[in-house]
Order: C-alpha cells, then sequence, then structure tokens
C-alpha cells in the first residue's frame, strides 16, 4: 500500500498599513487593552466600514510577488460564526471572488501553485480568567490577507521550505514584517493521505501553530497519525485539531463546520472592489527584486557560491547590509566572510536580529580598510569586531583605547625577536640543522608577546633576518 | 412548500449559540417555515440568464487614504458593553 501525504497550507499576514481596513483605529502593536477601537471595528449598530487604500495597494503588490492574476472585479462577503472575538458576529472576507487567484512559487525547481489571495479583517484577541473571558478587539479590523496553497505540498519539510519561501517575498516586497510573535504571520495546515491512484483522502486541518517548525513537528505527527489510522482499518474523519507544542502532539478541537454554516453572503456595506490595469501596472514597477532573483544576481555579480548567496538573501537587511558595504569596501568575498561568519556567529551567540544590532555597514568596512592599510591584522580584526559588535563603538577609537594598532616598526619588533629567541636556543639550533618549521613556533610566540599586533609578514622577515637568513 | 426540521432548527440555534426551549424550537420551526414559503415567491421567475444583484449602484468600492484616527477614549466605548473589567470587555466564559 503507497501512501502519500498532501499537504495545503493557509498563511495569514498582516498588511503593513499605518490604520485599519475598514477603519482609521491604529495598526500599531503592543497598545493597552481596547484603545485603538472605534464604533465601525467595535461592531456598533450604524456605522459603515470603508476600504482602506493602502490595504488593496499592498494586497495587489503582494500578489503579483506572488504570480498571481489580480482580479478587475472582486467582492467582500460576510463570514457569519459566533464567538466572541467577533463583535459583529461575522468576518468580513472574501469568497467566490478573491482578489488575486493563480499563483506560484518555486521551491528549488518545483512549483507550488497559489489558488487565491484574498482580504479579510482579523478577529480580537481572548483572553481566559477565572470565572469568565476577557476581549481585546485591538486586532479586530487589522487588515490581512489569506494565502491560499494548492495541495502540492507532499512533506513536511516541503511545508517548511514553502513557508520560509512565503515569508521572504512578503517581507522582500515590504507589505508586512512578518512577526510571528507579534502574530503578524499566522498559518493553518491541511493534511490527508492518499493512496497512490486514488483520490483524496478525508482532510484535517491544524490551528495553534506558532513557528514553521511547528508546522513541521506536527505534520510528522498528523501524517503518521492518519497512516496508523488507515493501516488499521479504520477511517481518518474531517476535523480540526490543535497542536501541543510541549507534547508533539495533535489532538480534536470540533468537528469541522461545512462552509455552508459560515453562511457566506455578500457583503451589503461594501460596494465591489474594482481594480483597473493601470493601477496594477503602476504597481507592477513597486514590486522589488525578490530574493531568489537577488541570489542568482549575487552569485553571477559578486561570484559568490550558491550557499553563500543564499545566506545573504535570507532576510532582506541581511542583503541591504552586505551591498552597503560594498558601496565603500568593493571586496565582495571579503565582506561575505565577514558577514557569514563573524556577525552571523556574534548574531546567533547573543541571539540577536542583525536589526538591533550595534554593527553598521561603515563601521564593519572602516575596519576593512584598516586591516588593509596594516594598522591592524586581520586576527586582531576578529577582536576589534567584537568589540565594534558589542558597543558600535568606532573602529579607529577602539584600536586606540586597546592599543591595537599593529606593530610595524623593525627596532620594536628586533626587540621582541631577539627577547624570543634568547628564550628558545633549541628551536634556534632545529632551524640551523635544517628543520624550517621551527619559524613557525618563533612566530607564534612573537605573537603572543606582541598580543598579535606584530605585523606578520614584517616579523617574519626579520626573525629570518636574525636567523641568518640573507633576504 | 418548504419544510424545516427540527434537527435544523437546532442547528441554527447551535452556530448562533442559542439555547431554545421545546416550544420556541415547534414556534420558530412554524415561524420560519412561513418566511421561506413566502421567500420561495420569487424562486417561481427563470433567473437563468441575469447576473445576480448584490448592489444597485453601478460603482466600485470608494477608497479611504491610510490615515490614523483614534478619537475614541476606551472609557467611554467599554461603558456600552453590558460588563467590562479594567480595559476588557467581559464575557462568559469560553472553553
Amino acid at each position: 500500500m503507497n501512501l502519500e501525504a498532501v499537504i495545503g497550507l493557509e498563511v495569514h499576514c498582516q498588511l503593513a498599513s499605518c490604520s485599519k481596513i475598514f477603519c482609521s483605529c491604529p495598526t500599531k502593536f503592543g497598545a493597552l487593552p481596547n484603545t485603538q477601537v472605534c464604533p465601525v471595528c467595535l461592531g456598533l449598530p450604524g456605522v459603515l466600514p470603508v476600504f482602506n487604500k493602502r490595504v488593496l495597494e499592498l494586497a495587489i503588490i503582494s500578489g503579483l510577488a506572488l504570480s498571481c492574476k489580480i482580479n478587475n472585479h472582486s467582492r467582500f462577503h460576510r463570514k457569519n460564526y459566533f464567538y466572541p472575538d467577533l463583535p459583529k458576529a461575522y468576518q468580513i472576507s472574501q469568497y467566490d471572488e478573491p482578489l488575486a487567484t493563480g499563483g506560484s512559487i518555486n521551491l528549488d525547481g518545483k512549483k507550488i501553485g497559489i489558488t487565491r489571495l484574498h482580504l479579510e479583517e482579523d478577529a480580537g484577541k481572548l483572553m481566559h480568567a477565572e470565572g469568565a473571558s476577557l476581549v481585546d478587539f485591538n486586532r479586530c479590523g487589522i487588515p490581512l490577507i489569506e494565502i491560499v496553497s494548492e495541495p502540492d505540498i507532499r512533506s513536511p519539510e516541503e511545508a517548511y521550505a514553502y513557508l520560509t519561501e512565503i515569508k521572504a517575498i512578503l517581507q522582500y516586497t515590504e507589505v508586512s514584517n512578518c512577526n510571528m510573535e507579534e502574530g503578524s504571520l499566522r498559518c493553518d495546515v491541511n493534511v490527508s493521505i492518499r493512496r497512490e491512484g486514488e483520490g483524496l483522502g478525508e482532510k484535517v486541518e491544524i490551528k495553534n501553530l506558532n513557528s514553521f517548525r511547528g508546522v513541521e513537528k506536527a505534520l510528522h505527527y498528523e501524517i503518521e497519525r492518519q497512516i496508523e489510522v488507515i493501516k488499521s482499518g479504520r477511517k481518518v474523519f474531517q476535523e480540526t485539531r490543535l497542536f501541543d507544542e510541549k507534547k508533539q502532539v495533535t489532538f480534536t478541537m470540533r468537528a469541522k463546520e461545512e462552509a455552508k454554516d459560515y453562511r457566506y453572503f455578500p457583503e451589503p456595506d461594501l460596494l465591489p472592489l474594482i481594480v483597473e490595469k493601470e493601477q496594477i501596472e503602476s504597481l507592477k514597477s513597486q514590486v522589488p527584486e525578490l530574493a531568489s532573483q537577488k541570489k542568482e544576481r549575487f552569485m553571477k555579480d559578486y561570484g559568490l557560491s550558491e550557499y553563500d548567496a543564499k545566506i545573504l538573501t535570507s532576510t532582506k537587511e541581511m542583503a541591504i547590509f552586505f551591498e552597503t558595504c560594498l558601496r565603500s569596501y568593493d571586496k565582495p568575498k571579503i565582506v561575505n566572510n565577514w558577514i557569514t561568519t563573524e556577525l552571523l556567529g556574534l548574531l546567533a551567540e547573543k541571539k540577536k536580529k542583525l536589526a538591533d544590532s550595534l554593527v553598521k555597514p561603515e563601521l564593519l568596512t572602516k575596519m576593512l580598510l584598516l586591516i588593509d592599510d596594516g594598522v591592524i591584522s586581520g586576527k586582531i580584526g576578529k577582536d576589534v569586531f567584537a568589540e565594534i559588535f558589542a558597543s558600535g563603538k568606532d573602529p579607529e577609537e577602539i584600536i586606540k583605547e586597546k592599543g591595537l594598532v599593529q606593530i610595524k616598526d623593525t627596532d620594536s619588533l628586533y626587540l621582541v625577536i631577539d627577547e624570543v629567541l634568547s628564550e628558545n636556543p633549541q628551536a634556534i639550533k632545529d632551524y640551523q640543522e635544517g628543520k624550517k618549521k621551527a619559524v613557525g613556533s618563533l612566530i607564534g610566540q612573537i605573537m603572543k608577546k606582541t598580543m598579535g599586533r606584530a605585523n606578520p609578514e614584517l616579523a617574519n622577515q626579520l626573525l629570518l633576518k636574525r636567523l641568518g637568513e640573507d633576504i | 412548500m418548504a419544510e424545516i426540521t427540527k434537527k435544523e432548527i437546532e442547528h441554527l440555534a447551535l452556530l448562533s449559540r442559542l439555547s431554545l426551549s421545546e416550544e420556541e424550537k415547534n414556534t420558530l420551526s412554524q415561524q420560519i417555515k412561513e418566511i421561506l414559503n413566502y421567500v420561495e415567491k420569487v424562486n417561481e421567475l427563470n433567473t437563468e440568464n441575469v447576473t445576480p444583484t448584490f448592489n444597485v449602484l453601478p460603482l466600485g468600492e470608494r477608497l479611504r487614504e491610510d490615515k490614523v484616527d483614534n478619537k475614541f477614549d476606551s472609557q467611554s466605548l467599554l461603558r456600552n458593553a453590558p460588563e467590562s473589567e479594567g480595559n476588557f470587555f467581559k464575557v462568559p466564559k469560553i472553553v
């Protein structure tokens, strides 16, 4: 029996407008409960929604970046369900006439289809207290796009890759900050098991997924569970399950409502959404170079490996950081090395994001120029860089303060060399007997005595002279 | 003649989170049946080639500029709620 998983993903993403989708309330994260609400988003009687122009633009840009067709005519519907996070008892969403349809993204050569992209409003947030539930409606009316994939995904790993790519695209286009902790990117999963050559099995929806890794883990568990069920001769039921991150299992939330239970009907308070061709054309120019295109260009223009180019383009800010460095220091490979090893190493170690780090492109390139000019050695550069990372100080200042300037004058170096030689008669003897390797250990000691500040080439040259070489 | 079963009434009540007595279920199914039959009249027309009318205006949605205006203070809005606690609206316990 050949069984395969069929996975489809729904991604909800908050669009980066200043005001809500149908009213002028602010969308800022972290405000006190119910301080960013008004009669419209609270669903008080007699109010009318008015659609936000910027939200439409951002949604169109998203659609274009996902290679969707932007529909000239689309419409809002009411999705009815009764739950206290929804004060109107319906969510304004789109149903059979979404804004965009028929897109796709590429995952290392495999095409994953995007069925549709539609607009909707977010719901409020519930907090469960003793004997009652408390509601904060600040999120109610936050503009969202929902991106629905075709059931083209076949494994948890592929689902992870798909989400990473969608996030990269949305961040690059700057339609959203895609911050999962703040809830601006969320994901639901649909998964079923198909016997080879047969139709789709009953599908299960998984909610409560807070990270891409969580999606991957939940899918691993759920696929395994469904296969067990089928192999034991039972049937998988259509239902909604929740993922328990701690126990790493999914469990039944409720038997899923059918679409008809949402009693969708056209939103009478809003007119159809008409998007003119000219508007789509002009927004096309606002779709920036995307991660995959940038990666190709970095490989071609800067001679970077695919691996490095992928790291540098993994976020837009990283790519901008890299290219800003190149403006004042035109050695891509060197800049790449410092970013991918030193900078990323420190970011990972200190659990920081590039945006909150004190390292600025000017500081890195200034230091690289100091290395090139021989003011400091590359090795000392690593210490200087760590100090820039910690304090955001100017590298010149750090070098002065810590006395890290390279020792390049002959007299000072001879002093050290002579000291080292007098302490190591054996090494001299070895050298004279032809063991040229002895030089290495002597240089090591010179470096140690100068705390790495000796100019390596010069120190080497002078040492050889002392050892009687004719250079 | 449209029919509406007691099961359908119970399903609708569940979707609306209403608890109905047996008597109410009977009354409602009778009343909803009458409403449906009244509306059923429209189905006598052949509308095969007619596009559904959702709005009578031959216009697209007018758009608003993305400007913030936060002029309502939460206390005055919370006053409309049957119950509140601090800055929160308070509702019967869910889950």
